[in-house]
């Protein structure tokens, strides 16, 4: 079964429409990297997916269930579905052991005890556990995006949505943050990864999509996008990110 | 009598103004009416002359002889001011709710943190943090509108100087009163500043 399916996804913001119609499905346990240029859809897709964006036609089915039929709890479905943006969004106000117990206590209702155990064990996990008690604005970048991966991980979810999680680091900084998602990925995680890192959706993913003005122009695995894409717009995307260096 | 008067007011003050705040912020079409009716509250009170509502409260209500309705000055002279500076402390809320970062409302509610948690636990602490200086502002008002409760009778500090200035026909008292406000003022103001200054350490 899959474990997200889109079927004719069309989203607008007024009258510029940002996704035509998008078919994508993930099989559970797989990591699919979507490419293209800033402005294609990408975060506007995965926003979808976890409905904080409403879409305005088509039906995107998670784990089996239509989440986009009416009536269905949009906070249910978000339980099971993490997210971690470009700009980490960490609470401010709160520690990083609240910001990442919050949602635990406060949605899935566990004791503080319970709750706080869980967080350090994934603290612990991701090297990040002397940190616990410091405010967000005390960390790096990096450290901060590893702390909101973690926040999302400790809803246990089915399936994260990481969209372009590295694009606001030092690039000194990536490594850590991409090594986190590479553990996540070994560690059986399905993942939907909006990034612009092509050597690393290179080297994760089992299927990459090219998003060019809204459509999936181009899907294949990474040998075949990267090595011998079919469009033409998709060869000369990548051509552009290899003269930038980046590939 | 002033300081009375204004602590009383202050504690309904911060929740009325709140929850006029919280009202004001709900989406959708289904909460237009509440929205539009805190909005015209907001419009009328900061519209009309303080004196003017505790004049309407202090004479009008008693005056109406409504049976159960308290008659004392002092009680009605803090409801108008609660209403007025509701409807300003309002605002400074709202704009506090205005300036948390769409984003952290989304990473809440991406969290399966309902609209309400998420309001509760994400942004109205922060909103609030901010909004303590422009807050306390309001209040330093406040203090010294507690003067014009006088108008309609209750003998507080301003009323008793009148008091004294008729009597002795010797204007000391009024400039008694006045320090005295300003007394009250000063410890409140330099506590703004302190927490300006905090919060501007905390953020470097």
């Amino acid at each position: 079964m899959s474990a997200v399916e889109l079927h004719g996804v069309r989203k607008s913001f007024g009258e510029e429409e940002v996704l035509h119609g998008i078919d994508l499905g993930v099989e559970e346990h797989q990591v699919v990297c979507l490419i293209g240029a800033s402005g294609s859809g990408k975060s506007t897709l995965l926003r979808c997916v976890n409905l904080l964006e409403p879409i305005d036609e088509g039906r995107i089915v998670v784990g089996g269930e239509e989440v986009t039929a009416p009536g269905v709890d949009a906070d249910r479905v978000r339980r099971g579905i993490g997210i971690v943006f470009q700009a980490y969004n960490l609470f401010p106000h709160m520690t990083v052991l609240r910001n990442v117990t919050l949602a635990p206590r406060e949605v899935l209702g566990k004791s503080k005890a319970e709750a706080e155990a869980d967080a350090l064990e994934l603290l612990v996990r991701f090297g990040l556990v002397e940190r616990a008690g410091d405010y967000p604005d005390r960390l790096s970048g990096g450290q901060q995006q590893r702390v909101a991966i973690v926040r999302a991980l400790a809803m246990r979810p089915q399936l994260m949505l990481l969209d372009e999680v590295t694009s606001a680091l030092d690039p000194e900084l990536v490594g850590e943050v991409l090594n986190v998602i590479r553990e996540l990925a070994a560690g059986g995680m399905t993942m939907l990864i909006a990034t612009h890192e092509m050597g690393f959706a290179r080297e994760i993913a089992n299927l990459v999509c090219f998003l060019d003005g809204g459509v999936i122009l181009e899907q294949g695995p990474p040998e075949q996008i990267f090595s011998a894409p079919r469009e033409p717009r998709t060869r000369q995307f990548l051509q552009r990110i290899v003269q930038a260096g980046r590939l | 009598m002033n300081i009375k008067i204004f602590l009383i007011a202050e504690a309904f003050i911060l929740i009325i103004g709140l929850t006029i705040a919280i009202l004001r912020s709900l989406p959708g079409p289904v909460f237009f009416p509440v929205r539009l009716l805190m909005i015209v509250y907001t419009d009328f009170f900061r519209g009309v002359p303080t004196i003017l509502v505790i004049y309407l409260f202090g004479f009008g209500v008693p005056a109406l002889a409504i049976s159960g309705v308290p008659r004392s000055e002092f009680v009605w002279g803090i409801v108008a001011l609660t209403l007025v500076y509701s409807a300003y402390v309002s605002e400074v809320y709202r704009a506090g709710i205005e300036s948390v970062h769409p984003s952290q409302e989304a990473a809440a509610r991406s969290l399966g943190l309902s609209k309400t948690k998420a309001m509760r636990f994400v942004v109205l602490p922060q909103a609030v943090r901010r909004v303590v200086p422009p807050l306390l502002n309001d209040f330093i008002g406040l203090q010294k509108d507690t003067a014009l409760v006088a108008l309609i009778g209750p003998v507080e500090a301003f009323r008793q100087s009148q008091i004294e200035v008729a009597a002795n026909f010797d204007y000391t008292p009024y400039f008694a009163t006045a320090l005295l406000f300003v007394a009250l003022t000063i410890p409140m103001a330099r506590f703004t500043d302190w927490l300006v200054a905090r919060e501007q350490r905390r953020r470097r």
